[in-house]
């Protein structure tokens, strides 16, 4: 018998996922707390549009069974993932207590085979070559799945990435969606000053076959809105322009945070100052 | 090493204006931040693009430059590793790969960051030599070899940060494509390379009161092999043991065995190194090479140290 999806939410309640992604901001300011690094500034940056494609997009028969399908493609990115996944009741807080040790399963890249993470991401490049091959395999299978892609702007600097965007536009690949974190920074320089050439971005997606959209990726109301509208018999490119670092002001535009941890004074002044974000 | 390797580039960067270093968004540690700032054209950045960093590093030596591609070893070498083989190493061009990170030094960020088969890999291709120092001091003296050689690519393996000094007491100077020996002794020979060479040591002091004297040798170059020198270690000692934190196959104790063979050697031969396994734990370092079976515990309780 065919199983029934609830799809996802027409009407998406912004102020909710504001909520939520402050939840989400402490959370990983909390769990930064124990170890030296966790790319707290490349998560807060995808924030938003991670916490649309779970709360507003993907749909799902159960809590914490999906229909549709979810890559972090950069990988860094993941403990966004990790904390809504844990808010999800898909990953275990305790596994959360325990991130990047060796008594847990939750590294600093998202595995393969742990709740929720449907392969294994950390070397950018890869993530939107995966996610045509399950939208092609998703297609052939006559499944209705979408499949949701998270990549960062630097990923975009690899040629993989641009292999993967071009079969997706000769394959017209319908049920497929990228979401791209454009938040002007790779890990060392902002690259509107550096890498002019990767600008624009938009252009280069339709150029492949793509619709593509630029919207504020902070901005969960505008975000959903985007997605949804989406036209269709094209594969789909959602480009969000953001921050990095959003919502932590010391963090924001300020390389450094790509990687590093806050120490005990920076923590109390980014709990202090957390607000909710809107765009 | 890394901070080493940069203060060293940095040196001979400043008299020689055909050294360049092109990176993949890499952060610039140490001195590359000074050589970035003070020379600017010559510190190239692709972006997070690792072909081009091989690619444009094969046409700038091409063209006489003398140029180092440096970044995270999987992506150094295992990213773009068809343009290191035909761009750099068909064509033989001099150009060398930095590796940071060789082994699993990135312990907490999973096997996407793990070079645990960059030797066996590089070994495999033509005219690629592969060094692999086993401090910083040896870094240094790697880097200027690697610096002043002309003759075609080399991939240099570092490990990350803050490795101990191992080598200040050796018997011998760095000398490219020699066994180094940073202890004498006579019955047992512990062979390795890169920081894993700290257990040697550790291993030749337990051996002492027990009345085994230890040589310990750092195998810094991992090709061109000393063929002949370890022929001669296998002949001067009862017990050789191989240290390497890199796959189980293909690498020095492969070589050391197959020498020995070769050789019709009766010496004892016991290797250790990583799993051929891809290992899903995300803790400290030691407690990863803890999870591979390679700890200094493990590694002396199997010798019945
Ligand atoms: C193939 C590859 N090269 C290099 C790296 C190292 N690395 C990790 S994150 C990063 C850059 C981050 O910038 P971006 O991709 O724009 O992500 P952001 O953090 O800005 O979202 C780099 C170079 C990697 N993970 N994979």
């Amino acid at each position: 018998m065919a199983k029934t999806w609830q799809a996802p939410l027409a009407a998406f309640d912004a102020a909710a996922a504001r909520a939520r992604c402050l939840g989400y901001r402490r959370r990983i300011l909390d769990i930064s707390q124990r170890v030296g690094a966790l790319h707290a500034a490349p998560a807060f940056s995808c924030m938003e549009m991670a916490d649309v494609i779970y709360h507003g997009l993907m749909r799902r028969g159960n809590p914490t069974e999906f229909h549709d399908l979810f890559l972090m493609s950069k990988g860094h990115g993941c403990m966004t993932q990790y904390v809504i996944l844990e808010e999800l009741g898909i990953l275990a807080s305790a596994e959360l207590e325990r991130y990047c040790t060796a008594e847990g399963i939750l590294g600093a890249h998202p595995d393969r085979g742990n709740p929720g993470i449907e392969a294994s991401t950390g070397s950018l490049g890869h993530g939107l070559g995966i996610a045509v091959g399950m939208a092609y395999a998703e297609r052939l299978k006559r499944s209705d799945r979408q499949v949701y892609v998270m990549l960062s702007d630097g990923e975009l600097q690899e040629g993989s990435s641009w292999e993967a965007a071009m079969m997706a536009g000769n394959l017209r690949l319908d049920n497929l969606n990228l979401f791209l974190d454009l938040n002007d920074f790779s890990g060392l320089e902002r690259m509107s000053e550096t890498h002019t050439a990767f600008y624009p971005v938009r252009e280069k997606f339709e150029a492949f076959g793509w619709e593509a959209l630029a919207v504020n990726g902070h901005d969960a109301q505008a975000v959903h809105a985007a997605a949804a509208a989406r036209r269709g018999q094209r594969p789909f490119a959602l480009i969000g322009k953001t921050v990095k670092g959003r919502g932590v002001a010391f963090m924001e535009n300020v390389p450094i945070w790509h990687y590093r941890s806050p120490n005990k004074e920076e923590y109390a002044i980014a709990i202090r100052d957390l607000a909710e974000v809107s765009s | 090493m890394r901070n080493t390797f940069a203060q060293t580039f940095y040196e001979a960067a400043r008299e020689d204006p055909r050294l360049c270093v092109v990176v993949a968004d890499i952060s610039p540690a140490g001195a590359m931040d000074k050589l970035r700032t003070e020379f600017p054209e010559r510190f190239i950045n692709t972006g997070v693009a690792e072909q081009i960093m091989i690619g444009m590093c094969a046409g700038m030596a091409l063209r006489g430059l003398k140029p180092f591609a440096y970044t995270i070893a999987t992506f150094a070498l295992f990213r773009p590793f068809e343009f290191v083989r035909d761009d750099l190493c068909y064509q033989n061009l001099p150009v060398t790969v930095v590796g940071i990170g060789g082994g699993v030094t990135y312990s907490t960020l999973g096997a996407t960051h793990h070079a645990q088969e960059d030797v066996a890999i590089a070994c495999a291709v033509p005219n690629l030599r592969v060094i692999a120092p086993c401090d910083p001091a040896e870094t240094r003296a790697a880097t200027r070899w690697c610096i002043a050689q002309e003759q075609g690519p080399v991939y240099l393996r570092l490990g990350k940060a803050g490795e101990p000094d191992l080598s200040s007491g050796a018997a011998d100077p760095f000398e490219f494509g020699k066994l180094r020996f940073l202890k004498r002794g006579a019955d047992l020979c512990i062979l390795g390379y890169g920081p894993a060479l700290k257990v040697a040591l550790q291993i030749a002091e337990r051996a002492q009161p027990r009345g085994v004297s230890a040589s310990v040798v750092s195998v810094h170059t991992l090709k061109p092999l000393d063929e002949a020198g370890i022929a001669a270690v296998l002949t001067s000692h009862r017990r050789v043991v191989v240290l390497e934190e890199m796959a189980p196959r293909g690498g020095l104790g492969d070589a050391v065995k197959r020498i020995a063979w070769d050789s019709q050697s009766r010496c004892r031969i016991e290797c250790f190194s990583l799993q051929d396994e891809f290992i899903h734990c995300y803790g400290k370092h030691e407690e990863l090479l803890a999870a591979h079976g390679f700890s200094p515990a493990a590694i002396l309780r199997k010798l019945d140290m």
